[in-house]
This record gives structure tokens, sequence and C-alpha cells, in this order.
């Protein structure tokens, strides 16, 4: 309970600095800080519209985070969740406008699964490789996630047939039977790409709790992540369970990836590198410091930096790359945390002892008043 | 009463965490060339004291006493200074430096910009000699035996000038022989005008090795005497505050059907090298079998053979009659075994998950535990209430960490949770290394109450007083080979210490009689 309050003031404090620095940043380049804020806050929270604009933004990093959370309590570090999402959003997508034809109640409940399933595998296939053979699976997601975008980008531009593609580089849209956006969201929103993909993430918030720590397999996973060798005395198999860690973590990020594709963009288009969502989802994880609800904070953080950012430029001038900066040096003060906690520490250890050095004093008066009723020796 | 001042003197150390006292009032004198026990159950506040004394940690309130001077020892630097060295349990070596290398380190000579290893080495040689530790200062410590490294420590405080060395349980990883060799240093040591704290829980050493023992009890010091003419008994019943029965007794029982029968297993090392060689052992139900032998000798890999932990390369592992060789350790467990690791931090639990969950270790999966894959939180705790209940383990409540909880209560819960299932055959390894008297006592009536219902009991040991007290039959095994049976009526310490050392039974019987006769 100690640890998880402590994370949660590494993080307040990590944006507290994260925000100072963009102030100092701002100041030395001429921009008034001040309003460079209002019109960050502004442009996050300004309409309806940029609501919806953040929660769009929030929804595929809850998934992510969640993601990078479950692998890493089975101690495995996956940075492959770009790689994951992609292929999420490939499938779905692909699978989608193959079949334009069938009902809605079937269609998305089974694009989702596909989409959530092609994440699994690719998140399963390093698992395996790490189980079977040791291969570190930093090193193999790291690489799978180059072949997933380049075989997503071939899929679409060599695979895919004429009559889903709207040009060589993209696909159609999808159609009114696999679409998760809502009209009274859109209409709500002023016609954001918000979708039913948020109440998704929410759902999935309490599943993946729920799964991690009142379900046998969670209580394996976590069993395994913190001491392989108690498992295995305890009969669990390490192989299945890094496999299984691997495959929800990736599925999470699988259904982050169909949520982009059936969700917010409504097609696949050619991707000139990997998502973005997969890294930015670590950063939510690390700055949500493990917890579940820190995970939806830490979500709603960044996505408000990253939209109220876009709009910074217009209002203020300053560039949107500031709020990039900002981002970067909060997970830089998450990833300190050490320094910060080593602060805290500093500075109880020194209350601790001004307290001490009086106590000490008052008791050493009554000690030597009654050493003389000392006996020494036997 | 001589009037000197003493080497060392603590007076009325108190050290508080949070309202918990470790150490209440504590009060210590040692004199010059004098060899210091002092003793107490885990957990009575030796470790704490002598981390004040190095610097580690701040008193409360009290006072430190060199020689008469009052001094404050804020830093384990300070310490250094004042001439305190302290062995630890746990060597702090580099294994791939020298022993040399190993020694200068921190304290560095330097010719230039150059380490001048050959000054140093002259200079621990020099030591070596004066004190009688001999080692070779040039050899890898990866190449030395345990007891090797352990004088390369104690040179380590030697050459930084100590006068005062603090031992931790330094006997704790030594063989028989290893440890008569530690008792004549120590007396080298005192008779050069060193003083030496010794740290120990172990009554025999104490009596061997002390001139005057501190008990410690629940963090108070009881009593401070000479230790000439006291007995074992005396001392643990001080120590624990009551009486302490050493021997347990052990009703007859009926020997019934074989549980375990191990018929010509192999198993490798980590590194390939079969450990375990030819080795055939039958277990009983009702009887204790001991497997003795010195550490490193194939025991480990003996157990991890049998419960599934490391491939069997050959033969055949029989449980209640069926062959469970190279079955998952999931298979086996569920066959009837109840294993107590000998490495309880490392096989034996979760350290950083709560004890609840550390005693549903081995049956989280079962009804009632959970449902349909749905951890019954309610039914876990009442286990572990139920648990630490009848096993009396002591902790802050079934929520808190296994890793914050003593030594001897962690293993109380492993065994707490190995002995609850009903199996028919315990495998208990170092079942109280680490473990006080009181401690020990009570796990070992655990462990016969087991063989006196029915159960096949195995226990391997490297202390010897183990063994002879708890075996029906006792297993030497040397270089992974048994060297010989023998049941425990028929043998003691003198005959198992040869065999361990790869003597036949014949053999060591025929050289027993001839230094009876001699």
């Amino acid at each position: 309970m100690t640890t998880q309050k402590n994370s949660f003031s590494v993080a307040l404090f990590s944006v507290l600095f994260g925000l100072i620095i963009g102030a100092i940043i701002m100041l030395v380049f001429g921009y008034n800080p001040i309003s460079g804020y209002m019109a960050l806050l502004g442009s996050a929270f300004g309409s309806m519209q940029d609501i919806g604009g953040v929660l769009t933004q929030m929804t595929p990093l809850i998934l992510t985070a969640l993601g990078f959370t479950v692998a890493q309590t089975a101690g495995f570090f996956n940075i492959g969740l770009s790689g994951q999402a992609l292929a999420g959003w490939v499938g779905a997508v692909w699978y989608s406008l193959s079949f334009p034809n069938m009902p809605v109640y079937l269609m998305i409940p089974s694009a989702l699964i596909i989409g959530a399933g092609l994440g699994a595998l690719a998140g399963a296939i390093p698992g395996w490789l790490r189980a079977q053979f040791g291969a570190s699976e930093v090193i193999v997601t790291i690489m799978m996630n180059y072949i997933l975008l380049f075989l997503g980008n071939n899929i679409l531009q060599n695979t895919m047939s004429k009559g889903i593609k709207e040009s060589a580089e993209t696909t159609k849209q999808v159609g009114a039977n696999a679409s998760l956006q809502m009209k009274w969201l859109t209409d709500l929103t002023q016609g954001s790409s918000i979708s039913a993909g948020i109440f998704i993430s929410l759902i999935m918030i309490i599943v993946v709790w729920f799964i991690m720590t009142k379900t046998t397999l969670g209580f394996e996973i976590r069993a395994v992540g913190l001491n392989t060798d108690a498992a295995k005395y305890a009969g669990m198999s390490t192989k299945r369970n890094a496999v299984v860690a691997m495959a929800i973590s990736g599925g999470l990020a699988g259904l982050a990836g169909t949520i982009e594709g059936l969700g917010n963009y409504l097609n696949f288009f050619t991707q000139n590198g990997s998502p973005a969502i997969g890294f930015d989802g670590m950063a939510v994880a690390l700055l949500g410091g493990g917890s579940y609800l820190g995970i939806l904070g830490a979500a709603a953080i960044l996505s408000v930096l990253k939209i109220g950012g876009l709009g910074m430029p217009m209002s203020s001038g300053v560039p949107f790359e500031l709020v990039d900066i900002v981002t970067a040096s909060i997970i830089f003060f998450v990833g300190a945390s050490y320094l910060i906690k080593l602060m805290q520490a500093r500075i109880k250890a020194m209350d601790d002892k001004a307290a001490q050095t009086t106590e000490a004093k008052k008791l050493s008066n009554v000690g030597s008043a009654s050493d003389s009723n000392q006996k020494g020796g036997e | 009463m001589t009037e000197l001042t003493p080497v060392i003197e603590m007076r009325h150390i108190i050290k508080k965490f949070g309202n918990f006292a470790a150490n209440d009032d504590i009060n210590l004198q040692v004199q010059q060339g004098e060899i210091h026990a002092l003793l107490g159950e885990n957990g009575a506040g030796k470790s704490t004291l002598m981390n004040i004394l190095t610097g580690l940690l701040q008193p409360t309130s009290g006072e430190i006493l060199i020689n008469g001077k009052q001094v404050t020892v804020d830093s384990p630097s300070k310490s250094d200074a004042l001439g305190i060295g302290m062995v630890h349990q746990h060597f702090m070596l580099i294994d791939a430096f020298t022993v040399t290398e190993n020694i200068m380190l921190g304290s560095e000579i330097t010719k230039g910009l150059t380490l001048d290893t050959k000054t140093a080495a002259q200079k621990i040689k020099q030591l070596s000699e004066q004190y009688g530790l001999q080692v070779d200062p040039y050899a890898k410590i990866s190449d030395i035996s345990v007891g090797q490294q352990q004088r390369v420590e104690i040179l380590k405080t030697l050459y930084r000038g100590a006068d005062i060395l603090i031992f931790d349980e330094p006997t704790a990883v030594l063989t028989p022989q290893e440890i008569d060799e530690l008792i004549a240093i120590f007396h080298n040591l005192a008779k050069e005008g060193k003083s030496i704290i010794l740290i120990t829980h172990k009554l025999d050493e104490i009596r061997a090795a002390a001139d005057t023992v501190t008990v410690i009890r629940a963090g108070k010091s009881i009593e401070t005497f000479p230790v000439a003419g006291v007995s074992s008994q005396e001392l643990a019943d001080l120590m624990v505050g009551r009486e302490v029965h050493f021997k347990t007794i052990k009703d007859t029982v009926e020997v019934g059907k074989t549980i375990l029968k191990i018929d010509k297993i192999e198993v490798q090392n980590a590194r390939g090298i079969a450990a375990v060689k030819d080795f055939s052992l039958d277990v009983k139900a009702g009887e204790i079998v001991g497997i003795a032998g010195i550490d490193g000798n194939g025991q480990t890999e003996l157990i991890q053979g049998i419960t599934g932990l490391a491939k069997v390369q050959s033969g055949t592992v029989w449980l209640q009659g069926k062959d469970m060789t190279n079955k998952t350790p999931r298979q086996i467990t569920e066959t009837g075994i109840g294993h107590i690791p000998e490495d309880r931090l490392r096989f034996g639990m979760e350290v950083e998950m709560t004890l609840s969950e550390n005693l549903a270790l081995q049956t989280y999966y079962k009804s009632p535990l959970s449902k349909a894959g749905v951890l019954q939180t309610v039914a876990m705790d009442e286990l572990a209430n139920k648990l630490v209940k009848e096993f009396d383990v002591r902790s802050a409540g079934i929520q808190v960490t296994a890793g914050s909880m003593s030594g001897g209560n962690q293993q109380k819960a492993v065994i707490a949770r190995e002995l609850n299932r009903d199996n028919d055959l315990i495998i208990a390894a170092q079942p109280t290394r680490g473990l006080d008297v009181g401690a020990v006592e009570y796990i070992h009536q655990r462990l016969i109450a087991q063989r006196n219902a029915g159960k096949a009991v195995l226990v391997v040991s490297f202390e010897l007083d183990e063994i002879l007290n708890l075996s029906d039959r006792i297993a030497v095994i040397n270089a992974g080979q048994i060297v010989g049976i023998v049941n425990a009526k028929d043998t003691n310490k003198q005959e198992l210490g040869l065999l361990m050392t790869g003597m036949s039974l014949t053999d060591a019987r025929a050289a027993l009689k001839e230094t009876v006769n001699a």
C-alpha cells in the first residue's frame, strides 16, 4: 500500500517537473509559458470536440499500457506492442471489408476477436521463443515490430483486392456494420472520432485487474514473474505462463489496433513507422506505476498533453514539439524515480536525525544518572 | 575482578524501530584478547547490536566506548577507523579476483598509476603467517574452498588494521574439520591481542571457542558469564528462557511399506556433470532416513531429481509403486510429497507475495482455494489463519509479505504448508539451517510427529547432530554416491565423519577401532 502511495507521488512529481522543464524551455525561447499552457488547456478542453479527441487518444493508450503491465508482471519487457497493435489493425480492417454484408451483431464481436487474436499471436511468438530457447523477448519484439510493419504495408499494397481499396496506399472505409463509432457520441462531441472503443478500454481495465489479482492464472503470472524458481517448485509451468502472459499482452495491444481501425480511422493506410500507440502505451504504464487506476490517470494526462499540444502553435505560437519535450521529461523523471525517492528519503532521514539527537540527549542524561547503580563484570 | 579498561563497552543501548525495541537496554563489555560470544535466538537483537557497533545503524540511545573513550560510530568507515572489522556470514568477495586483489579492494596501494600488488601480497603473507591463516595470495577466489574464502575475509579485516573482529555465524558454511581449524584461528588471534565477538547460536562452538558469553533475549542482555564449566543445556535454557529438549523422544513405530524407492538414478548438475551417480535408496512408511554428507556432494541434485526440478538421466524413482521419473513437479507433488526445500528464499516462497498467498502456493488451483479459476480469497485467508495458529508462525498478520518475516517464521510457514497436505512422503532439505534452538526443537518435533503418524520422511542435512537426532537410518553420501547406510543406533559422529570423506564402512570401523586400541 505504501508502494502504491509512493509511485503516486513519483508520478505527481514527474508531471510537475516535466511541466516546469517545458516552462523553462518556453522562457528561454522567448515564449510566455503561462499563455502557452493556457493554450494547451484551451485546446484540450475548449470544446466538446476537443474532449472527444482526448478520449479518442486515451482509448488505445489504456489498452497498450495494460498489455505492457501484464507482460511486465510476468517478468517480460514487451517492446512489441506497436507491431502487435498493427497486426490487429490490419487484420480487423481487412476482415471487415471482406464481409461487407455481415450483420453488425456478428461482425463487431468477430472483428474484435480477430484483431485481438492476431495481436495475441504476435505476442505469443516471442513468448514461446523465450520459453523454448531463452531468446530475449526484448530483441525479438523489437525485430517483430519491423516485420509486422512491412508485412502490414505489403498486405495493403500487394495482397488486398482492388475492390476494397480507395487507392494503392489506403483501404476503403469500413462499412456501418463494422464501425465502432456511435451516432450519439459523435453528435455529443461535435463530430470527433470518438467511438465505443473508450467503453471497451474502460471495461478492459476491470477485466485485466480481475484476471491479474483474482484468478489462478493471474496468481501464476505474478508468481512466475516474481520468482521463477519458486513458481517451478510449486508446480507452475513457467513456459506455459511465458506464452500466455505474452499472448494476453499482445492481445490487448491487438485490441488497441483494432479500435484504431474500426473506431478512430475507419480504414488502414500505409504506415511510415510503427504506430506510436505502442510506445506511448509503455510511457503510460510507467507513469501509472503499475497500478490499474494509475494507467487511467496517466493515459488521461498524456492524451491531454498530446491533444492540447496540437492547438498550441495556433493560439500561442509555441511549436507542437514542446509537448514532446514535456512528455519525454515526464518519462525521464519517472525513470529517474530512484532520484525522487532518494530525495524523499534524505529529507525524511534529516528530520529523523534531528528528532533523534534531541531524544538521545534527553535519554543519555537519564542513562548516566542510573549508571552508578550498574554492576560491572558478572 | 581486574580493573582493566574494556576494549569495547556498549552501555544501555536502545534501538527502536517505530514502537518495536530491537535492542532494549543492552550492555556489553569485551576485554582485550577475549573471545566473547553473543548468544541469542533469531530476532533477539544480536545483529542489530552489531550493526550499531559497525556503524550501519544508529542507536536510539546509549553510549559506545572504545578503549574507555566515548565514540560515535555513525558510518561503516568510522568503524573501520576505530579498528572494528566484521566477517559476514555471506562473504563479500569478488570471485574473479585473486585473494590479494580482494583484500586490497577499497584500500589499494598504488605505485604511480598502477596497483602495487606485490607489496600488498607480502603484507598479506606476513599477516597470514602471524595468525596461522594459510592461504595463497595469488589464488583466485573461485578456486579456493569456502573455508579459505573465510580466511580471506578475516585477512581483509586484519589488513585494514582491525583489533576487534566480529564474526557473524561463521561456522554455518563450514565442514566439521574447517570448524576446528577456525576455532584454532580464533585462539591464535586472541593470543596476538585481538578481541573477538562471536555471534552464534551453536552451543558446542561457544563452549569450544569462547571465554565469555553474553546471552541476549528479546532485545535485553540477560547475563554475562565465563563459559568454563557451563553445559550446553544451561546455555540453551538461558537463551530461550525455558527448558529446551535436545533429544526429541521417539516412540517405536512399526515400519510399513516402501513409499519412496530410488533405483540407480543419475542426475547432472547445472554444468552437465553427473552429481548423483548410481544412487539407490528406499524410504519406508514410519521411518526417517537421514542423508549425511558434506555440502556439495550431490544432495541438492538428488532432491531436485526426486521432486522433478531436475532431469533424471537414468534410473527410476518410484513413489507409492508408481514410476514418477521425470514427471512434472506438480504431478509428483500430487502423488503425495511434501517438500521443504533447502533454499527457502529461492524455492520455498515468493518473498514479495503475502504470507496468505505463500501458504496457498501448492494448492491455490484446487477447491476450496479457487473455483473455476477464480481465487477464493476468503478461503485462502481462512487456511492461512488456521496454519499460522497451528504452526505458531509469527508475523504482523497474514497480509504482510513473506520477505518481511524472520527466517525462522518463514521456515515455519513453509513447513506448515508442506505438512498440511497430509502427504505420505516428506522431503526436508536443511530444515533448520540458520534457525535457533527453539525453532529447531519445534521443527524436529513436527518431523518426528509425521514419522510417528506413519509417514515416510527423508531428511538431508549437513549437521550431524540433526541427522543423528532425527534419523532411524542414515545414508552417507559422498561424491554423489552412497558410501554406507547405517542404523542411527549403531553409529556415532566420528564414524559418520569418516564416511563423509568417502571411506567405506568397514575401513571406517577398523580405523576407529585402531584409535581406541592405541
